[in-house]
């Protein structure tokens, strides 16, 4: 059923990671996602997979989570290490049969790869798991704000990310209703050929896009009789407060940076 | 000879998560063909669960559901055959219009039943007149109508498929006084037609109360009674306990009872209390 | 009593389609007077005007002729929108329509957040608000996990915590199951009584407006009775002809009356029914 799939990750709780500034969380990721491809060698990667399991344990949150959001992209993960493993030809060949070639940078190169996008999905993972959405948006909005300067709508898109996020769960309830009212006039959505149910998901889509330019209309009506003017002047109930937690926490990355930026420099001189 | 049964139905939702709920429990049901009977209940008492199992679009965790002697689920494949045996029209059913006139949008249900076109089209045009759609809208589209044709189209999308159990869940919620009594009368001729088995969800006991043979009533995920309507009636008290609204003339004479001035009937409709006050009144001035 | 709505001569007619239909008249002429403190209901069936006289109230909609004055603003003053629509706020039928935010109290501050409002402030007046219509347990809530009833309270503390001076429900019960038609009801008295917020209800339960203080009772356009439920619901004749209810106990008086039975006329609670009944067969 629709209701089962969730809809962003945010995984509640109360550690020291889920308190952090959302501001901090996303700078924080852009500079950790650096780490991550500033050098070539392992040892580089060394210095993200210490990292990433530190934030993990700190986080609290459940390991199986990690490998829950890693397990989507698998597919992807084999072919791209398959791909680097078949198509690299440097160094030493280990394994030959006809025109497959193994080599030892092939195993390097991909099994590097491997580690480098397992990091970083499983590193930007913590930032979904910890912040809700809305907080994320909120935390968005406020880093982007300097560029509203250059008239880029900033608060515009964030309204748009937060009002998306809010009518989710009522879109996907009023999905399920027109689906169940769809089949009780006997449409085929879950059984039948193909064609007829491609046909029949027309009967669900033209009521859920009327309904939902209908619901646009009201609330833009409702938040009109509500003061909205835009972004110019509002103040806003979310605080977002830094506390020295963030600034050591910042420090802390970029510790680890420097350390990549170190290891990555001595390995390539060596 | 009961069309509708079920026996020991019981849905529990989101089973082996913490959310966990039972909606339906162990309900032991007969409903006879032909009647027109009324569902009740509060929100969250299991009423809309219950209908969804009547033509299998929830399978039970546990327990049958009996269609004209047949287990439903016996045969998974041919559920379909008895959703157009037991029709549905759920709450606001005018969402779920998308032809684009209103002949097609009622030969939808009729159409995935693979009718041939003249079936149809008798079909369309009958169902039509029961509902009260002039032949003129018909070639229309359904998105021009006021919200109350809308409703009766969606109605007659599912009457069209001519089931031999009609439900409709809350068929005159948010509609004014004058558009209620339409729907409901419309719903009236349409089962005087057909006399097939009609039942009608409402939260307002005054709709219902002097329409129809019977009343379900339903509480906690359990089947508080299903009686014939005078029977139900008579245990008014017990039914405005549990949290529904009885009729304000039925609480004028419970009121009444409990200072002393017992009746001996039970009354749930202004016509029927205009009677009897009448009657007692002539038996007074007589003695 | 001072006025805190005066409506002069409304007229409101929809634009025509094209160049040969005619423009669709919905409102025409209506003068009504809404008293400070007031708790008024406008009763009506679907499409007697009385959604678009609402509208018209907080300048959703402007008049084609004649005027509308919230507290001494006229809606057509575009300069004065904004405050006219702090003074008089607007909840909507649809509960799900009208919330912005996926957190409660969120969702409470967003007018203020629009009025600029400094946070200290802010948080004082979204607490109190959500205290007022008994869901401050549920600020941290999702509005997807409440009820119905439960969501147009939490739309009544968002129009209480901007301060108005008066508050227009359209249809605020019309989806909603009886549990939370009580709610919503209790919600607007509450404000009413505590708050001194005159209140405008529009709906189209009779039972709703036999608990205001007066009735406005709308057909085709115009104003057909304005005057106490007592005084409205007696006319039963009247108020079926226009496609109306009254009430169970009101109707069953009438026509005992109209059987030659005396009982009094102005019937509206079922006590008064139980106490005239007895008195019959005393």
């Amino acid at each position: 059923m629709l209701r089962d799939i969730t809809i962003g990750q945010y995984f509640p709780g109360d550690s020291i990671i889920h308190r952090l500034d959302p501001r901090f969380k996303i700078v924080i990721t852009v500079i950790y996602i650096c780490m991550l491809f500033i050098g070539s060698s392992f040892w580089c990667l060394a210095v993200g997979v210490v990292f990433t399991l530190m934030a993990m344990l700190l986080s609290k949150i459940p390991l199986k989570m990690f490998w829950k959001s890693v397990k989507p992209i698998l597919p992807f993960l084999i072919i791209t290490a398959l791909l680097n493993l078949f198509l690299v030809n440097t160094g030493e060949v280990l394994f030959q049969w006809k025109f497959l070639k193994i080599t030892e940078g092939g195993v390097n190169i991909s099994l590097f790869m491997l580690v480098r996008i397992t990091l970083l999905i499983m590193g930007t993972s913590i930032l979904t798991y910890t912040t809700s959405p809305i907080t994320l948006t909120d935390a968005i909005e406020r880093l982007l704000s300097p560029l509203k300067k250059l008239n880029f709508p900033v608060h515009e898109l964030a309204m748009m990310m937060s009002i998306a996020l809010r009518f989710i769960p009522t879109l996907i309830e009023e999905t399920d209703k027109i689906m169940s009212a769809q089949k009780a006039r006997g449409a085929e959505i879950d059984t039948g050929s193909f064609m007829t149910r491609t046909r029949n998901m027309v009967s669900i889509l033209v009521p859920l896009f009327i309904s939902s330019f209908r619901r646009a209309d009201e609330l833009a009506t409702a938040m009109e009789c509500r003061c909205y003017n835009g972004g110019e002047g509002r103040t806003r109930l979310r605080q977002l407060r830094s506390a020295p937690r963030d600034y050591i926490a910042l420090g802390v990355t970029l510790v680890f940076l420097a350390a990549a930026i170190a290891v990555s420099i001595i390995t390539k001189t060596r | 000879m009961a069309i509708l049964e079920t026996q020991g139905l019981t849905y529990t939702y989101s089973q082996g998560t913490p959310f966990e709920k039972t909606a339906v429990d162990h309900v032991d049901l007969k409903i006879e063909e032909g009647s027109l009977i009324g569902v009740m209940g509060h929100t969250g008492s299991g009423k809309s669960t219950l209908i969804q199992h009547f033509n299998g679009l929830l399978q039970p965790t546990s327990g049958k559901v009996i269609l004209d002697g047949r287990d439903i689920w016996a045969d998974k494949k041919k559920i379909r055959d008895v959703r157009f045996q037991v029709g549905l029209v759920f709450q606001y059913p005018e969402y779920q219009i998308f032809e684009e006139t209103v002949f097609k949008d009622i030969a939808f249900g009729p159409k995935n039943m693979g009718l041939s076109d003249a079936e149809i089209k008798r079909r369309v045009l009958e169902t039509a007149n029961d509902i009260g759609l002039r032949e003129e809208l018909l070639e229309r589209s359904p998105f021009e109508l006021s919200g109350g044709q809308k409703r009766r189209v969606a109605i007659a999308g599912v009457m069209a498929m001519e089931p031999r159990v009609l439900i409709l869940d809350e068929p005159t919620a948010g509609l004014d006084p004058a558009g209620r009594d339409k729907i409901l009368s419309h719903i009236k001729r349409y089962h005087e037609r057909t006399k097939n088995t009609v039942m009608i969800v409402s939260h307002s006991m005054e709709d219902i109360a002097g329409f129809a043979d019977k009343i379900l009533v339903m509480s906690h995920a359990r089947l508080f009674c299903y009686d014939d309507t005078e029977k139900v009636f008579s245990r008014a008290e017990e039914i405005a306990e549990i949290g529904l609204d009885v009729p304000q003339v039925t609480k004028v004479f419970l009121e009444l009872k409990r200072q002393g001035l017992d009746f001996g009937k039970d009354v749930y409709t202004v016509g029927y209390a205009r009677d009897l006050l009448l009657k007692q009144l002539a038996a007074r001035r007589g003695e | 009593m001072e006025n805190i709505i005066e409506i002069r001569d409304l007229h409101f007619a929809y634009d025509a389609e094209d160049e040969n239909s005619e423009p669709t008249e919905v409102l025409k002429g209506i003068d009504l007077d809404i008293h400070r403190g007031e708790f008024v209901a406008v009763l009506g069936h679907n499409g007697s005007g009385k959604s678009t006289l609402a509208k018209h109230i907080n300048a959703i909609l402007l008049p084609t002729s004649g005027t509308v004055t919230v507290d001494g603003i006229d809606t057509k003053d575009e300069t004065k929108l904004f405050e006219l629509r702090q003074r008089a706020g607007m909840v909507f039928q649809n509960p799900d329509n009208q919330i912005v935010s996926s957190i409660v109290e969120e969702d409470v501050a967003f007018g203020l957040e629009n009025m600029g409002i400094p946070y200290e402030e802010m948080r004082r007046r979204v607490d109190e608000a959500l205290k007022a219509v008994g869901m401050y347990d549920f600020r941290l809530h999702s509005p997807s996990q409440l009820s119905g009833g439960q969501k147009q309270r939490i739309a009544i503390a968002g129009i209480i915590a901007m301060q108005p001076e008066c508050i227009i429900l359209d249809e605020p019960t019309a989806m909603l199951d009886p549990q939370g038609r009580r709610e919503v009801m209790e919600t607007v008295k509450r404000m009413n009584r505590e708050k001194g917020i005159t209140i405008v209800i529009i709906t189209h339960y009779m039972d709703e407006a036999a608990q205001c203080e007066r009735v406005v009772v709308m057909d085709k356009g115009r104003v057909v009775i304005d005057d106490t439920p007592r005084k409205v619901f007696s006319q039963v004749e009247k108020v079926k002809e226009i496609g109306l209810d009254v009430p169970q106990v009101t109707e069953l008086c009438y026509e005992l009356r109209k059987a030659g039975v005396s009982v009094p006329e102005d019937i509206i609670t079922e006590e008064e029914c139980a106490e005239a009944l007895k008195k019959l067969f005393a």
